[in-house]
């Protein structure tokens, strides 16, 4: 079960892909797509191996990553 | 309570201003997020924040914060601040600069602030380089590093910041790097915490000029850069100095107790201008209208 939800602000990201590298569980991927803006957008494909740690919120440079409790699951 | 699915930190910026100018990557970003992690943790609120900057990339910073704030000349942060934390003592006063300003051009301010051990925190974020004007070598470049003044590498011998602001009489100095924000964010929280000049030095990453000219040409190369070389201050200090050639020193370098200059002067001026007296300076300094 998935209990976490990270929310990536596609209009903040500018695709440094900082946490895709610092995550200690590697919980993000590289995207291969361009968005509009022309940057690929990190996406969470492992959320269930999210432990809240909030590294990534604290290591985005540009305040894009919120990693909340899934209140829907 | 409800979730706005948004970013921390965000209720603390501008968020008109968003996104913010700086590149792919920059420190500038991670510095303000375990800035405000650090303020949080002290438990200050952000009524009681004055930031000061001078010019440069980092200098950028106060101005995407919905705080009071002072965009100052080149090098100068330090002075404006003293005279901010005089007319008003109650308020945390946070400088926010980067190396040119505080190593280059406002070296001087930076250690008389520094001397007189005024109640400053002053976070200086040291990317190596000039990073807003095109990437000329700084005093704090590293020795053998490349910029668009030095080609070659560089000649000159870079600064040790920490250990010139222990020297000049600073009672908290600390060192960490952008790749540790948490031991960054515990470092703020006691230089906010300190009574007395904190110094706390980041060194952080330019990829767009530092990175791009050492070979180093991703904000995460940079950042695994700065985490495999850094040593923290402990086991430093059991290791020789040749071994040391190359590393960044992180931790806490220094930690004393000593009389504060704004406490001083207010001291001062209600022995001079005892209450039977009234007198106009009591009046500035304590806020007193009853004289």
């Amino acid at each position: 079960m998935v209990d976490v939800m990270i929310t990536i602000d596609k209009k903040l990201c500018k695709g440094c892909n900082i946490c895709t590298e610092f995550c200690p569980h590697q919980v993000y991927e590289e995207s291969g797509t361009l968005n509009k803006k022309g940057v690929h957008v990190p996406t969470p494909e492992h959320e269930e191996r999210c432990t809240k740690c909030q590294i990534c919120s604290l290591l985005c440079p540009d305040q894009a990553i919120q990693v909340d409790e899934d209140d829907e699951s | 309570m409800e979730k706005t699915r948004e970013n921390r930190f965000i209720k603390y910026l501008r968020k008109d201003r968003l996104p913010n100018i700086f590149c792919a990557g920059c420190g500038n970003g991670i510095v303000m997020n375990t800035f405000f992690n650090g303020m949080e943790m002290a438990q200050i609120s952000m009524e009681d924040v004055v930031m000061v900057s001078g010019i440069g990339c980092s200098s950028r910073i106060p101005g995407y914060v919905k705080c009071d704030s002072l965009h100052t000349t080149h090098g100068r942060p330090i002075s404006f601040a003293t005279g901010l934390k005089l007319a008003n003592p109650d308020m945390n006063v946070v400088v926010f600069s980067g190396d040119g300003d505080t190593a280059a051009i406002g070296g001087n301010h930076l250690i008389h602030g520094a001397r007189r051990n005024m109640d400053l925190t002053v976070i200086c974020i040291n990317n190596s380089i000039y990073g807003m004007t095109g990437g000329q070598i700084s005093p704090t470049s590293p020795h053998g590093s490349y910029g668009s003044t030095a080609p070659y590498g560089s000649l000159e011998n870079p600064f040790d910041l920490s250990k010139l602001v222990t020297a000049a009489g600073a009672s908290y100095v600390a060192r960490w790097t952008t790749a540790h924000p948490l031991q960054l964010s515990s470092a703020i929280k006691k230089g906010l915490k300190n009574r007395g000049f904190s110094f706390i030095e980041v060194v952080s990453q330019c990829p767009t000029y530092f990175g791009r000219k050492n070979r180093m040409r991703s904000p995460i190369d940079m950042m695994r850069w700065m985490k495999e070389e850094s040593v923290v201050k402990r086991k430093a200090d059991g290791m020789d100095e040749s071994e040391l050639v190359g590393k960044i020193i992180v931790g806490d370098f220094h930690k004393k107790e000593a009389p504060e200059f704004t406490e001083r002067i207010c001291q001062l001026s209600s022995e001079q201008c005892p209450p039977e007296k009234p007198s106009a300076i009591r009046s500035a300094y304590r806020g007193d209208s009853s004289a």
